[in-house]
């Protein structure tokens, strides 16, 4: 391998390792963050690539992070690079969360600890509850009565009959597809 | 075994959570609370918290938590990596589709039509959040409702919706709050 790769590799672990670091707040900060640092700071891609780039991280399932930081891995050095930006992504969480979790089992017996965490559950319902209000509103704003129907059906589906939550992805994601299809073959857009 | 187990739970977590950040939640609900019963409710309450005062995305947080509750750390890089693989296989395949053929819209219009399903999944999941948070125990009968708990709730959505305060400063207050009560329970009450 030689030295410029190596360079690049390099750095492009240490990026992907600070950003994961110090980005509080998921998925959809740390795009805007891929994107200063290697669009405006090291020029690797272009700023339009980075656009597409971000839609297929959003587009394939699990953490928005972790799959910028592959799409822009793999961008630049392929397999390897793909490698060294999962790297560098995980390793904060891994590091942090270990010793969250020794810290947890160690602490929760203390009353003061779980009377915190306690108060705490209140305060990280309110945030779902908020971030969920937000998203229905989204779908509800679209107009369509299909996709309303489908957030309804989805949540009876899962609340009342327990039906698993993969089925009800594998279910809505092939309604969906068809629908897709089939507004393409009308020649309009859905 | 029980690596083997971590690794393909947090698999099918990572292949199915499309939508990032939350869209993990009533996944990894289903795989490490109802399926393999690795943790109680209230430990995923408190995971969820703990996710989101912490860097990096809900899912590799909750990989790494689990593993190391149940297996280590080898259990947390079991886990870890079943959780990011689908990312790598996915995001490849995507960028090779859309190097090829420049189009992904068919796939973005699936997307958008499975957003109401996702939404619907993680309000199930803050549901169940809720409820642990509100009654004594996490049973949902009415004489084990904290009338306290509610009022955090209640403050901390103000503060969420009105006041834009920061979640992580709004869940720390309502910690801090329950500490205070507790504490003053213990030395002034009877």
């Amino acid at each position: 391998m030689d030295q410029t790769k190596r360079q690049k590799l390099k750095k492009l672990f240490l990026s992907t390792l600070y950003l994961s670091t110090f980005t509080f707040g998921g998925g959809y900060v740390i795009v805007t963050l891929l994107k200063n640092r290697f669009v405006d700071q090291y020029h690797w891609i272009d700023e339009e690539e980075m656009l597409d780039m971000a839609a297929i991280a959003q587009a394939s399932p699990g953490a928005v992070a972790v799959n910028g930081a592959i799409t822009v891995g793999y961008r630049i050095c392929g397999i390897p690079g793909l490698i060294m930006a999962v790297l560098g992504a995980v390793i904060p969480p891994l590091v942090i969360l270990s010793a969250v979790s020794l810290c947890y089992t160690a602490f929760i017996s203390n009353p003061y600890v779980s009377a915190m965490l306690n108060g705490m559950r209140s305060g990280i319902g309110a945030v779902i509850t908020s971030v969920v209000y937000d998203m229905g509103k989204n779908v509800v704003n679209t107009g369509d009565i299909l996709n309303m129907a489908v957030m309804i059906l989805s949540f009876c589906a899962s609340y009342f009959f327990n039906v698993s939550t993969i089925v009800i992805i594998i279910a809505a994601a092939s309604a969906s597809m068809l629908r897709a299809v089939l507004s393409a073959r009308g020649g309009k857009e859905a | 075994m029980i690596l083997i187990q971590l690794f393909l739970s947090f698999f099918k977590i990572g292949c199915f959570s499309f939508g990032g950040g939350y869209a993990a939640m009533p996944l990894i609900q289903e795989q490490v609370i109802r399926t393999h019963h690795w943790m109680s409710m209230n430990t995923f309450a408190d995971l969820v918290t703990i996710a989101e005062m912490t860097p990096g995305p809900i899912a590799v947080n909750a990989a790494t938590f689990v593993g190391t509750q149940t297996a280590g750390i080898s259990g947390a890089i079991a886990a870890t990596l079943g959780c990011v693989l689908p990312s790598c296989i996915f995001v490849s395949v995507l960028a090779f589709i859309y190097t090829r053929y420049r189009k992904l819209s068919l796939l973005q219009h699936t997307l958008a039509g499975l957003r109401p399903a996702v939404v619907a999944m993680i309000a199930k999941a803050g549901v169940t959040i809720l409820i642990s948070a509100f009654f004594i125990e996490g049973i949902p009968a009415v004489h084990q409702v904290s009338a306290r708990m509610i009022l955090y709730f209640a403050a901390a959505l103000f503060l969420l919706r009105k006041v834009k305060m920061n979640p992580v400063l709004v869940m720390g207050l309502c910690g801090v709050c329950e500490m205070v009560f507790y504490a003053a329970q213990t030395h002034l009450g009877p």
